[in-house]
């Protein structure tokens, strides 16, 4: 259960980008994580409150997204949907492939109020 | 992953890259910020600066990764009896309570720091950092960082290492890397530890570990090996000899060498960075 650790880390990205982008607070967050990652969206949700409690975020939507696995084939160069514990090409079936998508761990984007100044 | 910011761009969500530009307003007026930067960017910033560490003082660094049990410390001190007069060794021990396993590499001869957790699961970058303050790499030729035993947590964070290690011992089952994907991906090398229960564990089967490995799209190799009876030692000692050779190459370089998921994003990281970079 390290996703509370990755949550976290992702709060102090986020009083980094709001210093940095003069917020006055973060309304939502945008994720973008792959099965692939190691980190299970919904614990990462349910930790979310409790990262988030007394930071400028606290009260943002968590907005996760999944992106699927895909694979190119190094051998018949393939494009294919693969799973969890089957990253072989599903064309030709040589286990040589490229994983395309599918092991995100990314903060894509940030929704914030401004600073109104004076 | 990207090398200088780790935020894992590749062809499969390039996407997300274009759209609305740097500032977009929503209808509420509020300006969504793009901001594209891996979820352990902290993380991977001083896993980035443990590296250099390792890199300047000739270090080759092992991330050592299985279960509880599966012989992580006993693997670490028949290594140490082995190379003791051919490489300096520095152990760093991550568990979650104890000094025991540090002790025991202590009892080689060999500086151990050990990192009790509390009840993480995990090393993370920082943690290693600290315990760095306690070896002087000056006399280090390779240091083991022995990880939390988990099979699910430890993947997720990089340490600095340059290569990954995970053991998978034969009373454990021979599905492991199909049941724990994430972890075995991440292995450069996986060692099949305590192989001289074979005989009695005739249901543990090496060549379906391998093909269970292989569906994961991994190239790495695997060794059997027992720490107890010696069996397939040299086999690990010859790759820890070429693992040493190999990153000292790509160092005197100017290039390092990071633990090979794939070597995907590196290739494909010739976007432009949107994003200012906080690095101090």
């Amino acid at each position: 259960m390290h996703e509370l650790a990755v949550c976290q880390g992702l709060m102090r990205q986020i009083e980094l980008l709001a210093q940095r982008e003069q917020a006055e607070c973060i309304t939502a967050i945008r994720l973008s994580i792959g099965p692939l990652s190691g980190v299970e969206p919904q614990l990462l949700a349910d930790a979310f409150p409790i990262a988030s409690a007394g930071s400028i975020a606290e009260g943002a939507t968590l907005e996760v997204e999944s992106q699927p696995i895909r694979v190119r084939c190094l051998t018949c160069g393939a494009e294919s949907d693969a799973t969890m514990n089957k990253l072989v090409c599903g064309s030709c079936g040589d286990f040589r492939t490229q994983l395309l998508s599918g092991d995100e761990l990314l903060l894509t984007s940030v929704e914030l109020e401004r600073r109104q100044h004076a | 992953m990207c090398d200088t910011c780790g935020c894992n761009i590749t062809d499969g969500n390039r996407y997300l890259l274009e759209g609305d530009g740097k500032l977009a307003r929503t209808e509420s007026g509020r300006e969504a910020v793009q901001v594209l930067e891996g979820l352990l960017s902290e993380n991977d910033h001083v896993a980035a600066h443990n590296r250099e560490h390792f890199d300047r003082h000739g270090v080759l660094a092992i991330n050592l990764m299985s279960s509880p049990g599966s012989g992580k410390t006993r693997l670490l001190e028949e290594t140490i009896t082995a190379l003791g007069d051919e490489l300096r060794i520095a152990v760093v021990e991550g568990d979650l309570e104890t000094e025991n396993d540090a002790q025991r590499i202590r009892d080689k001869g060999v500086n151990a720091v050990q990192i009790t957790t509390g009840t993480a699961c995990h090393l993370d970058a920082h943690m290693v950092h600290g315990a760095l303050h306690a070896v002087d790499l000056d006399d280090v030729d390779i240091l083991f960082i022995e990880n939390v035993g988990n099979l699910v947590c430890p993947a997720s964070f990089d340490l600095g290492q340059h290569r990954n290690v995970t053991l998978l011992s034969v009373t454990e089952g021979d599905d492991k890397p199909a049941k724990y994907p994430v972890i075995f991906r991440a292995a450069d090398l996986v060692l099949i530890s305590k192989a001289d229960l074979l005989p009695v564990l005739d249901d543990f089967s090496p060549s379906k570990a391998e093909g269970h490995l292989r569906q994961l799209a991994s190239a790495a190799p695997l060794i059997a090996l027992s720490a107890k009876s010696g069996v397939g030692l040299d086999d690990w000692l010859a790759w820890l000899r070429e693992a040493r050779e190999a990153v000292a190459a790509k160092v005197a370089d100017g290039a390092t060498v990071r633990p090979a998921i794939q070597p995907e994003g590196q290739q494909l990281h010739a976007h432009p960075h949107h994003h200012a970079h906080t690095h101090d």
